[in-house]
C-alpha cells in the first residue's frame, strides 16, 4: 500500500517585503511548508508498515519540480504533480479538484496524507474537499498514527481531547505539526533525490479545466498598519528606564 | 424565506456563532436557524437564543466522522433552503467546513475573525493572509457559502427568547469511523490572552534550566509568560495554551516582552496588536525588530537575571 503526501508549493514568507502595505511576491523563493515536512516524515516512517512508496502530489506553476526536490530529499520515493502556470495562485476549489484527480492515478493508494494548513493560506479546507470528491473517510489534526492491514489508527489532537479512531482505508487524514520533527536531508539523499521517478501532467492530461468564475475572491490583500517605536536600546538600565515610562514599573 | 444555518458541537462557539448570524441575517434578510446534533441541553439552549432550532437525536450519527457529518449538513441546509453555513473555526469546524463547502459546490472561508454586510449584498469576510503578513478580505461568490468563525471574536448570544425545537429526520451515512478511546488533554488554566502583561520566549533560550528565571520575571511585571510555537511543541518546555500565533493565541496586552524570538510572520500575527513591544535578542537584524517599540540586543540569559535584580 503506498503513501500519499499532498504537498503545497507556498512563497517563503521570510522573504516578502511589504511596500506601501503591499506584499512584494517578485523573486520570492517557493518552498515546501513546515507542516507539509512534518507530513512527509510521518509518512516516511510509516513506509515500512505499509510496505509500499512514498508518494508526493503536488500542484503549481513551473518551479514546482524545483521545490518538490527538496521532498524527495526528504524521503519520498517519487512525485506525481501538476505543472501548470495557470494553478498559480489557484484557489482552494480548485485545487482540491486537481489534486483528487491526480491521487486517482496512483495506484494503491492507501493513506492520503495533507498538513493541516498550508503555510501561506491556512484554510485547511483542501484535505476535507480532496477527502469529499474521492468519497473517502477523514480524519483532521492528527498527531498519531498506526497503520494495519486495511484499516489505521489515528489520534485527532482536538482543542481539549485527543480522539483516537479506528478508520478504514483508503483513508484521508491531516497532520499537526507535532506528529513528527522533520529531518534535514543529507547532500547523499539530495543527490539521489534527483533520479527518484516523476510523473509531470498538465490540467489538459487530467481533463481539467479551470472554472470561469472563481468560488472565492480576494478584496483587499494588505499589511496591517504598523506604526512602531523601532528605538534600539543598548543596556537593561535602559530598558528599566523604558520600563518606567511605559507605566509598567514605579520607583 | 432562506436561511443562515448554525452550527458547532461547541455550544458557546454556537451561542457566539449566533451574533455573526444575527448580524448577517438582519442585513441580507435571512432567517437564522441553529442546528443541533445528538445533544439535548444543546438544543434547548440554542432555543433560548434562536427562534428557529433543529435537532437530531441519531445515535449512529458520530462526531468524529466528518463524511458522515458534511452529508448530514448537506441535507438539513437543502431540507431548511439554507444559503449561508456558519460553522465554529476550532479543529472539529474547520475540518467539517471544507466537506461541506465540496458538497454543496461551494466556496469556503476559515479562520474568518470579522464580517461586514456591504450593500451590495456581499460579506467580507477578514482572515489572514500569507501566514499572517497580510490581511484580506474575502467574498464567496457562490450561492451557498461556508463560513468558519474564529471562536470568542463575537458576543456570545444571551438566553432572552423563547424559540422552538423541531426534530429533522436526516439519512446517516456513516464512513466507517469510530472512536476507539478519548483523553482529556492535561490542560494549563492559563489564559494569555486576557492577560495585560506577556513575557513571550522563543528558541533563543537556549536551556530550560533558564525558564524560571522567565517566569520570575513574568511573576514580577504581574504578567504571563507566553511561547513560541517550537517551545511549546517541539521542546515541549511549556504547555500549548500558551502559544503565541497563526495557529496559538492573539494577544492583545499592554506590554510585550520578547525574548530571543526571531519574530517570523505565523508568530508575530499573534501579537502584533499589543500596545507595546520590547524584544531582546542577540540577533539586530532579526525580523522581530520591525514589529517592536524597543530593542535591546543582547543575550537574553545575561539580561533576564540582571533585570530581575534592577527591578525587585
Amino acid at each position: 500500500m503506498n503513501i500519499i503526501v499532498a504537498i503545497k508549493q507556498v512563497p517563503d514568507l521570510d522573504y516578502i517585503r511589504i511596500r506601501d502595505r503591499r506584499p512584494i511576491m517578485e523573486d520570492v523563493p517557493q518552498v515546501i511548508g513546515d507542516i507539509d515536512k512534518s507530513a512527509l516524515a510521518a509518512a516516511v516512517d510509516l513506509k515500512e508498515s505499509a510496505g509500499g512508496n512514498v508518494i508526493i502530489v503536488s500542484a503549481g506553476d513551473e518551479n514546482l519540480e524545483d521545490t518538490i526536490k527538496e521532498g524527495l530529499a526528504a524521503g519520498a520515493d517519487e512525485a506525481v504533480l501538476v505543472k501548470d502556470a495557470r494553478l498559480a495562485g489557484m484557489e482552494s476549489s480548485v485545487i482540491g479538484t486537481v489534486l483528487a484527480a491526480t491521487i486517482s492515478k496512483i495506484e494503491n493508494g492507501g493513506l492520503i496524507i495533507f498538513g493541516e494548513g498550508s503555510a501561506d493560506n491556512y484554510s485547511g479546507q483542501v484535505v476535507s474537499r480532496v477527502a469529499q470528491i474521492l468519497g473517502y473517510p477523514q480524519v483532521g489534526y492528527v498527531n498519531w498514527i498506526e497503520i494495519e492491514e486495511r484499516v489505521a489508527q489515528a489520534t485527532r489532537s482536538l482543542e481539549n481531547e485527543e480522539e483516537t479512531v479506528e478508520i478504514p482505508l483508503p483513508a484521508v487524514m491531516s497532520v499537526v505539526s507535532e506528529i513528527k520533527e522533520p529531518k534535514i536531508p543529507s547532500v547523499s539523499s539530495i543527490l539521489k533525490a534527483r533520479n527518484k521517478p516523476k510523473r509531470v501532467y498538465t490540467l489538459d492530461d487530467l481533463g481539467i479545466e479551470i472554472p470561469e468564475n472563481r468560488y472565492v475572491r480576494t478584496v483587499i490583500n494588505l499589511a496591517p498598519v504598523s506604526q512602531r517605536k523601532g528605538i534600539l536600546i543598548k543596556s537593561v538600565d535602559e530598558l528599566v528606564k523604558v520600563f518606567e515610562s511605559e507605566g509598567i514599573i514605579r520607583r | 424565506m432562506a436561511g443562515i444555518l448554525v452550527y458547532s458541537e461547541n455550544s458557546k462557539n454556537a451561542h457566539e456563532l449566533l451574533t455573526a448570524a444575527t448580524i448577517i441575517g438582519s442585513a441580507l434578510g435571512l432567517e437564522v436557524r441553529a442546528l443541533s446534533i445528538n445533544n439535548d441541553t444543546q438544543a434547548e439552549d440554542l432555543a433560548e437564543r434562536c427562534g428557529e432550532v433543529y435537532r437530531i437525536k441519531e445515535d449512529s450519527l458520530k462526531l468524529s466522522d466528518t463524511s458522515a457529518m458534511a452529508s448530514i449538513l448537506d441535507q438539513v441546509v437543502r431540507k431548511l433552503n439554507i444559503s449561508v453555513v456558519l460553522l465554529s473555526s476550532n479543529r472539529r469546524g474547520k475540518e467539517l467546513a471544507g466537506r461541506v463547502a465540496q458538497i454543496l459546490d461551494s466556496g469556503c472561508l476559515t479562520d474568518v475573525y470579522g464580517i461586514e454586510v456591504r450593500d451590495d449584498g456581499n460579506i467580507d469576510c477578514f482572515r489572514n493572509g500569507l501566514g499572517g503578513l497580510t490581511v484580506v478580505s474575502q467574498v464567496i461568490d457562490t450561492e451557498k457559502k461556508v463560513i468558519a468563525i474564529v471562536p470568542k471574536i463575537f458576543e456570545a448570544m444571551g438566553n432572552k427568547i423563547t424559540g422552538v425545537i423541531r426534530d429533522v429526520e436526516v439519512d446517516v451515512r456513516s464512513s466507517g469511523v469510530n472512536v476507539v478511546r478519548t483523553k482529556t488533554k492535561v490542560r494549563d488554566a492559563v489564559d494569555i490572552e486576557t492577560s495585560d502583561i506577556i513575557v513571550a520566549v522563543g528558541q533563543g533560550l537556549a536551556n530550560k534550566d533558564d525558564l524560571p528565571q522567565v517566569e520570575k520575571l513574568a511573576q514580577l511585571l504581574e504578567g504571563e509568560v507566553a511561547c513560541t510555537k517550537p517551545v511549546a511543541t517541539d521542546r515541549q518546555w511549556l504547555s500549548e495554551e500558551r502559544i503565541i500565533g497563526l495557529s496559538g493565541k492573539k494577544c492583545k496586552p499592554n506590554l510585550a516582552i520578547l525574548l530571543g524570538i526571531s519574530g517570523q510572520v505565523q508568530f508575530t500575527v499573534g501579537i502584533r496588536d499589543a500596545k507595546t513591544i520590547i524584544a531582546v535578542n542577540t540577533d539586530e537584524n532579526a525580523n522581530v525588530k520591525h514589529i517592536s517599540d524597543y530593542m535591546l540586543v543582547a543575550d537574553i540569559k545575561d539580561i533576564i537575571p540582571e533585570l530581575i535584580e534592577k527591578i525587585s
